[in-house]
């Protein structure tokens, strides 16, 4: 089934802005979309995979390994040639176990042929690509443990069953759920880089138009790809761009001086947040192409960076996006 | 607005044939109500598409294929074995019992139905009794239709033979989807996916009609069918409908092509009259309920008493790994040692290298695990309880709900006042959802306790059917001036709630008073004393004093 491409979806740019940071800037750490279902969260992280260019691994290797990495994997991979394949999406399915996520012991060989044989799991098979989680809210908490520390150190270490495996397992963590379902502990939400909330389009404008774009595509799959190649083009020019551009960005101390400022307004906790609004205020002025970041970039980012860190007042209803917004009012007029 | 049976049956019936028509665009259908209605829609669909059955018993590697181990070992090579999913692709998945699905099978079927890789339709049999027990959101989220069979009967409806296939039927027009788009913005329909239904369903039935262009009656049964079940808000009064499309007026004035958005007001008006009629009559006490679709079950999967994957590890027994089963390697190998000499001279020459493993040593691990713990709350807001009582009762809630997630617990908020005890809050683990259950509770009037006690009791039963474990926590002052019919009087309201007591004690769910009288009278006491539940007078309690008492009284049981 063809994919729909990114930038024929409507709206939710915020979620597709916090995507598109995340792909220049796969150290953020993770994406997490709160927001109802049927709103079009899978299909934009999805997107967002199938137009990133593909990537060179090491021919037959399960690991994915970069071809000028082969061999460093448990498998090891020898191969010298180099193929290209389309960047990983995994879809973690709701009930998956440890075993199928971290990898486990190939019982069959084990049995079999009584070699001790790692077979990888899904955490392997989305290095270099992207972990969707749908209702990571329903997730056994001990997984959601394992996976944010996974994310976080970019190498998954499987210790279990006589095994002593360790492979990289680099990838953009993205997960969505419905607060009203069940909420995250604040420890784990913490350590997901940017938050974003999706709501369903309300302008009637909108919803008739994905009806119309989704009826397009559905009927002629590629004619519709075709339609879109040019913007799609354009969209993964200046994530190309971005990349380059983002190395080269020093965050002036000025602009600093503003996060800090705003981090202590708002009451976040921890440094985690300074220091995620720090990369994503670069990470999106690459995305502009902008020669340097300036305050704008960080105020833009700072509701996606800072919502999920507000210390949570049982008396207080007010929304973190307008703490923040507020927050940013009082300072910076 | 009531519909009568026969129409419930003929919607349920086109709604197949259109289903039909477009399996792969529709997704597939929920039958809710068991009966002979249902069993006709079942045999209809029979004779027109392949129909696997979901075993209820089903797990991982049936669903998504794997390797036969039994036979793989017998063979002493890799056999693989298919997966119902390659098996049913292109055909259609029946699921039986779908109000009970794991939440494990049910992630996997909505996942491998977003994938399209094995296109199938789902057909979801959900024999449920109230709105305790739906199926499960991520699947009926992923079908356009969703018909509530009740006590229908089954008839003959035919439809026309000589259908065009969808791909014949033209794309909606604008006017046609901005009507699909507005009706679902008045009934308060979020999800695209839903509009994305209606369309289908438009063309689809346009299709069977034999017709190219979708009509308005297209619209109308999209509408009804697809829309219609999934309100969430009642529109505003037809006398006064000018609020809604007033607001809307003014976008479509910017829109270039007014002149065609002009014609379409009258049409969307139909549309949603449309829509109007068929909503289930029952809408209104779901809403009241507070989005009572919404899964309850925010607890993950496989909060067994014995769990098959974490928990305390306990001795192995024989077994299959599957269905995330661990196979416990050292206990299998230790099984198999004895027999290696003779399985060695069975198999003769053909004996494979390695040890010789047979499916009778397979040993598994098994965990135990501790039940969810759901307090359910049961508070008097009553005039002779104060008002004071209310508020600490939800402080108490909302302190428990903001560490639930610590301690895996969830809370559930019973109330009872007037002439009736009502849920305000059905078993939820999510902070968010229980301070807008919250926000308004009202309080004052009678003192109808054996309703009370019926409401927890069976929100408790409905706990303990899903493998939890209730604890229920009654706030009175045991004094009881409404009987269980709603009537008034003291003598009569204390025998009910006396027998009702005696009911739920039998039921044998863990229970306890909190006396909040100022001055504790012994009434709660003999009222604790029926329900075999502990007493504790607490007159100067407030929601943290109650919220560890409630905790005490949790490690106690």
């Amino acid at each position: 089934m063809a994919r729909f491409p990114f930038s024929a979806i409507v709206a939710q740019d915020e979620m597709k802005l916090a995507l598109l940071i995340a792909a220049i800037d796969p150290a953020i750490g993770g994406v997490m979309v709160f927001g109802d279902r049927g709103t079009g969260k899978s299909t934009a992280a999805r997107a967002l995979a199938a137009l990133l260019p593909p990537i060179a691994v090491a021919d037959g290797c399960r690991y994915y390994c970069r071809p000028e990495e082969a061999g460093s994997c448990p498998d090891p991979c020898h191969s010298n040639r180099s193929v290209k394949v389309a960047v990983p999406f995994v879809d973690l399915p709701l009930g998956a176990t440890e075993d199928r996520v971290l990898g486990a012991l190939d019982l069959e060989r084990a049995l079999r042929a009584g070699e001790k044989a790692f077979e990888p799991g899904l955490l392997a098979k989305a290095h270099r690509g992207f972990l969707y989680i749908d209702e990571i809210n329903l997730l056994e908490d001990h997984l959601v443990d394992l996976l944010l520390d996974v994310a976080a150190s970019g190498q998954n270490i499987v210790e279990r069953e006589g095994l002593s495996v360790r492979h990289r397992a680099q990838f953009v963590l993205i997960g969505s759920g419905n607060p009203e379902e069940g909420e995250l502990r604040p420890q784990l939400l913490d350590r997901f880089g940017l938050s974003v909330e999706v709501r369903t389009p309300n302008a009637l404008e909108q919803r008739i138009e994905i009806m119309r774009r989704c009826a397009a595509q559905e009927a002629d799959p590629e004619g519709f790809a075709a339609a879109w190649q040019d913007e799609e083009a354009k969209v993964l020019r200046q994530i190309a761009r971005g990349q380059k551009l983002r190395a080269g960005l020093v965050v002036p101390d000025a602009v600093m001086a503003d996060i800090s400022a705003l981090c202590q307004a708002v009451g976040a906790d921890g440094l985690r947040g300074e220091l995620t609004l720090m990369r994503a205020a670069r990470a999106v002025a690459a995305l502009k192409g902008a020669k340097a970041v300036r305050r704008e970039h960080a105020l833009e980012v700072a509701p996606m960076a800072l919502r999920h860190r507000l210390r949570r007042d049982i008396l207080d209803e007010t929304g973190s996006t307008v703490r923040i917004e507020r927050a940013i009012a009082e300072l910076f007029g | 607005m009531n519909q009568g049976a026969d129409t419930v049956f003929a919607d349920a019936a086109l709604a197949l044939e259109l289903f039909l028509i477009a399996p792969r665009q529709l997704g597939g259908l929920v039958l809710r109500g068991p009966g002979p209605a249902r069993d006709t829609l079942i045999e209809r669909l029979a004779a027109t598409a392949m129909v696997r059955r979901l075993p209820a018993h089903v797990d991982d590697d049936r669903l998504l294929g794997g390797i036969d181990l039994a036979a793989s070992l017998a063979a002493g090579r890799t056999i693989p074995q298919p997966g119902l999913l390659d098996e049913v692709s292109g055909g259609v998945l029946l699921v039986p019992m779908a109000e009970r699905l794991p939440a494990a099978i049910a992630g996997r079927l909505a996942q491998a139905r977003d994938s399209g890789a094995r296109p199938f339709g789902l057909v979801l049999l959900d024999d449920g009794q109230g709105p305790d027990e739906m199926p499960s959101p991520a699947l009926a989220d992923r079908v356009a239709f969703l018909a509530d069979l009740g006590f229908a009967r089954p008839d003959e409806s035919t439809f026309p033979a000589d259908r065009l296939t969808l791909a014949a039927v033209a794309p909606l027009d604008d006017s046609a989807l901005a009507a699909l788009a507005e009706t679902a913005a008045v009934l308060g329909i979020d999800s695209t996916r839903v509009l994305l239904f209606a369309q289908a369903a438009a063309r689809a039935h346009a299709a069977l009609q034999g017709r190219r262009l979708v009509a308005e009656n297209d619209l109308q049964i999209a509408a009804r069918l697809v829309l219609a079940p999934r309100a969430t808000r009642m529109p505003p009064p037809v006398e006064e409908p000018q609020e809604e499309p007033a607001g809307q007026s003014s976008d479509q004035a910017e829109n270039p092509n007014s002149d065609e958005q002009g014609s379409s007001q009258p049409l969307t008006e139909r549309i949603i009259d449309a829509a109007l009629a068929a909503i289930p009559p029952d809408l209104l006490a779901r809403l009241a309920q507070g989005a009572a679709r919404r899964g309850s079950k925010g607890s993950g999967g496989g909060q067994r008493a014995k769990s098959k994957l974490r928990g305390k590890p306990l001795a192995a027994r024989p077994g299959m790994p599957r269905g995330g089963v661990r196979l416990a390697l050292i206990d299998t190998l230790r099984a198999a040692v004895p027999w290696q000499a003779l399985r060695r001279r069975e198999a003769g020459e053909r004996a494979p290298e390695g040890m010789l493993v047979r499916k009778s040593d397979l040993r598994v691990r098994r965990f135990e695990n501790r039940a969810a713990a759901v307090t359910v709350f049961c508070v008097d807001a009553s005039g002779s309880a104060a008002m004071a009582r209310l508020a600490e009762a939800k402080g108490a809630v909302e302190l428990m709900l903001a560490q639930a997630y610590v301690t895996r617990s969830e809370v559930a908020l019973i109330a009872f006042r007037d002439s009736a005890a009502q849920v305000l809050l059905p078993p939820t683990r999510s902070l968010t959802r229980a301070q807008n259950a919250l926000a308004s509770m009202p309080g004052g009037g009678g003192t109808p306790l054996a309703a009370g006690i019926a409401a927890a009791r069976a929100v408790a039963d409905a706990v303990a059917a899903r493998g939890s474990t209730p604890l229920i926590v009654f706030l009175t002052d045991g004094s009881a001036n409404v009987a269980a019919d709603g009537s008034p009087g003291r003598a009569r309201a204390r025998e009910d709630a006396e027998a009702a007591a005696r009911g739920m004690a039998a039921t044998g769910h863990p229970a306890l008073v909190l006396d909040i009288a100022p001055r504790p009278r012994p009434e709660a006491e003999a009222l604790a004393r029926s329900l075999h539940a502990r007493y504790l007078p607490m007159p100067m309690a407030d929601g943290a004093a109650m919220r560890r008492a409630v905790e005490l009284a949790r490690v106690g049981t």
